[in-house]
């Protein structure tokens, strides 16, 4: 059985504190989020390196890209919700058109706030940001990608989102795996099927490979820890090599991982089922972000459900 | 260079803009007018800002938030050495990267800019980036009048107060109009300088369209130790040729082949009258 980790929001605070010791032109700019994104302890150790500019997130935005164009290598860190959608217009212009090196760190992302509510989710993300030229985006699985994703982004040079969600995740990757932002991790071989995740939903995908397991089905799963630029070439691959596609992503269904996957068989006239997982375009249930999850059947037992279903089995 | 000599450029610069601006067939006559003064002493006498240091660290910053007035900044850039007249004729062309906003493409622009409301925030980073440094450089943006309803500016100026930005140097080009109307009839701005006041900037205020006023102001700045300074430069929309001033449809208006002859025989008499 795999060990439980930290939360990713941890690990990346870790990983960045650590980071930042060495380097002193590493800047972090918080929007009131030093709490929720784990950064208290940057701040008293590193009071030099942290700039605060209240709940004014277009603000956090444009200042970090004014630190960058002043040599600066930026960490701007706010709830995902916020930095995606309110400063979109900033991350847009003042981020990725002017290609300015700021890695925007969205905190609490997915449905990490629970039952806080729509307001709080960013179920939005990872559609805007594809949209936008020039942005790459990353959502770590387990405490290893969350490490590795941080680590990467200080020598990225480029406009870099990385969202984190809050809840302790399972270690999914053995030691030695390699970690390279905009190549996918093929976490299992399997014949059946390939299901492909993102974040932390490659949880809930790799639970339900090992159930599938029980009745003789064997999965390939594939961590797309890189929404964008997609790893296309894996993906191809798996897909020309598998009877069923099924996505799974703390997102909404239109513009993230499984609209992706869905124009790639489409454009590439693969032969391959394909079933896209996420939250549906609908008033949202309330609820704690696994109750939620399991709701809109990402539970690792309807995942395992859906995937017998798909192969008639 | 000396007084004359800016007052001089001043014009020469009012004939490039009209000229790139009927040439390209599209263009921010009116704003790039009201600007092109404070652009004129900004790189003539006061940022220290060349080919030469553009792409060094250790040197002022120009921000041009109103990035709609982009053909006032790529007249002084050219004048500058930063391109050639005959790269600027490229305005406006397919594939060309002198397009109707600034952009990092050409050298001598500091940040991509046209999106109203962004200008300040990068600008008070930089000036950040300055203090955590140690350096004495100063980071200047221009703003527009109607461009101060945007809620960011605000947000800016609070982050620029919090961390005593005395390197920021706001100049706000007061020219009462915008692309409906009068601002005050728009949605009303004043009082301007109380507003940055209670925001926590020290300002100051002065004939945007006067060399020797402006060269004076830039004299004095900061104003004040620890507190980020504003310039409010009250300016005239379309200054410098007498039937484009004050007029809201020569916002982007390009001027007719007539207007356009009418115009540079106006600008001539005045150099002449110094020659």
């Amino acid at each position: 059985m795999n060990k439980i980790g930290k939360p990713n929001l941890e690990i990346f605070s870790e990983t960045l504190i650590s980071e930042a010791k060495k380097n002193k032109d590493i800047i972090v700019v918080t929007s009131d989020s030093r709490g929720s994104g784990k950064l208290v302890p940057f701040g008293k150790e590193l009071p030099d390196q942290i700039i605060e500019v209240g709940i004014a997130e277009q603000n956090l935005v444009g200042v970090s890209s004014g630190l960058a164009t002043g040599g600066k290598i930026v960490f701007g860190v706010s709830p995902a919700s916020f930095l995606t959608a309110r400063s979109l217009e900033q991350i847009k212009n003042d981020v990725a058109y002017s290609d300015r090196n700021v890695s925007l760190i969205g905190i609490s992302a997915g449905i990490s706030y629970g039952q806080l509510g729509s307001t709080h989710h960013s179920i939005h993300d990872f559609a805007t940001l594809r949209a936008i030229n020039n942005m790459t985006i990353v959502a770590p699985a387990d405490n290893f990608e969350a490490s590795q994703a941080i680590k990467q982004s200080i020598s990225y040079n480029h406009p870099l989102y990385i969202r984190y969600g809050k809840k302790p995740m399972m270690d999914i990757h053995p030691p030695g795996t390699e970690f390279k932002i905009g190549k996918s991790i093929v976490v299992k071989k399997g014949e059946d099927l390939t299901i492909v995740a993102t974040g932390e939903t490659l949880q809930r995908a790799y639970l339900a490979s090992e159930i599938l397991k029980e009745s003789n089905i064997h999965c390939s799963i594939i961590s797309m820890h890189t929404i964008k630029p997609f790893d296309k070439k894996t993906f191809i691959e798996f897909s020309k090599n598998s009877k069923v596609i099924l996505t799974v992503e703390e997102h909404s269904i239109f513009g993230g991982l499984g609209e992706c996957c869905a124009s790639l068989i489409a454009q590439n006239n693969i032969n391959v089922k394909l079933k896209i997982l996420g939250i549906p375009d609908e008033y949202m249930i309330n609820g704690s972000q696994a109750d939620v999850l399991d709701h809109y059947n990402m539970s690792p037992e309807k995942i395992a459900e859906i995937s017998k279903d798909l192969l008639n089995k | 260079m000396d007084l004359n000599q800016l007052k001089i450029k001043s014009l020469e610069y009012r004939k490039t803009i009209l000229d790139i601006i009927y040439k390209s067939g599209a263009g921010h006559t009116g704003g790039s007018l009201s600007c092109i003064d404070i652009l004129n002493v900004l790189y003539n006498r006061v940022l220290d800002i060349n080919p030469k240091n553009f792409n060094e660290k250790d040197r002022n910053h120009y921000i041009h938030s109103k990035g709609h007035s982009v053909e006032a900044l790529y007249t002084v850039l050219c004048d500058q050495g930063f391109f050639s007249r005959k790269d600027l004729e490229k305005l406006n062309h397919f594939n060309s990267h002198f397009i109707g906003h600034p952009t990092r493409k050409i050298l001598g622009i500091e940040h991509n800019t046209g999106a109203l409301g962004h200008g300040l925030s990068v600008a008070v980073g930089l000036a950040l980036s300055k203090k955590i440094d140690q350096k004495t450089n100063k980071v200047f943006s221009l703003l527009g009048d109607g461009e101060l309803s945007e809620g960011s500016v605000w947000e800016a100026c609070t982050t620029a107060s919090k961390y005593h930005l005395d390197n920021l140097i706001v100049i706000i080009d007061r020219n009462d109009l915008q692309i409906t109307g009068k601002t005050e009839e728009v949605n009303p701005i004043e009082p301007i300088d109380k507003k940055f006041e209670a925001f926590g900037f020290e300002s100051i205020s002065t004939n945007g369209n006067n060399i020797s006023e402006l060269l004076n102001v830039f004299k004095e700045i900061p104003i004040q130790k620890n507190k980020p300074t504003v310039i409010i430069a009250k300016t005239t929309k379309g200054s410098g040729v007498s039937f484009i001033e004050n007029q809201i449809n020569w916002h982007h208006k390009v001027p007719s082949e007539d207007e356009y002859r009418r115009a540079i025989s106006e600008l001539n008499e005045k150099l002449n009258s110094y020659e």
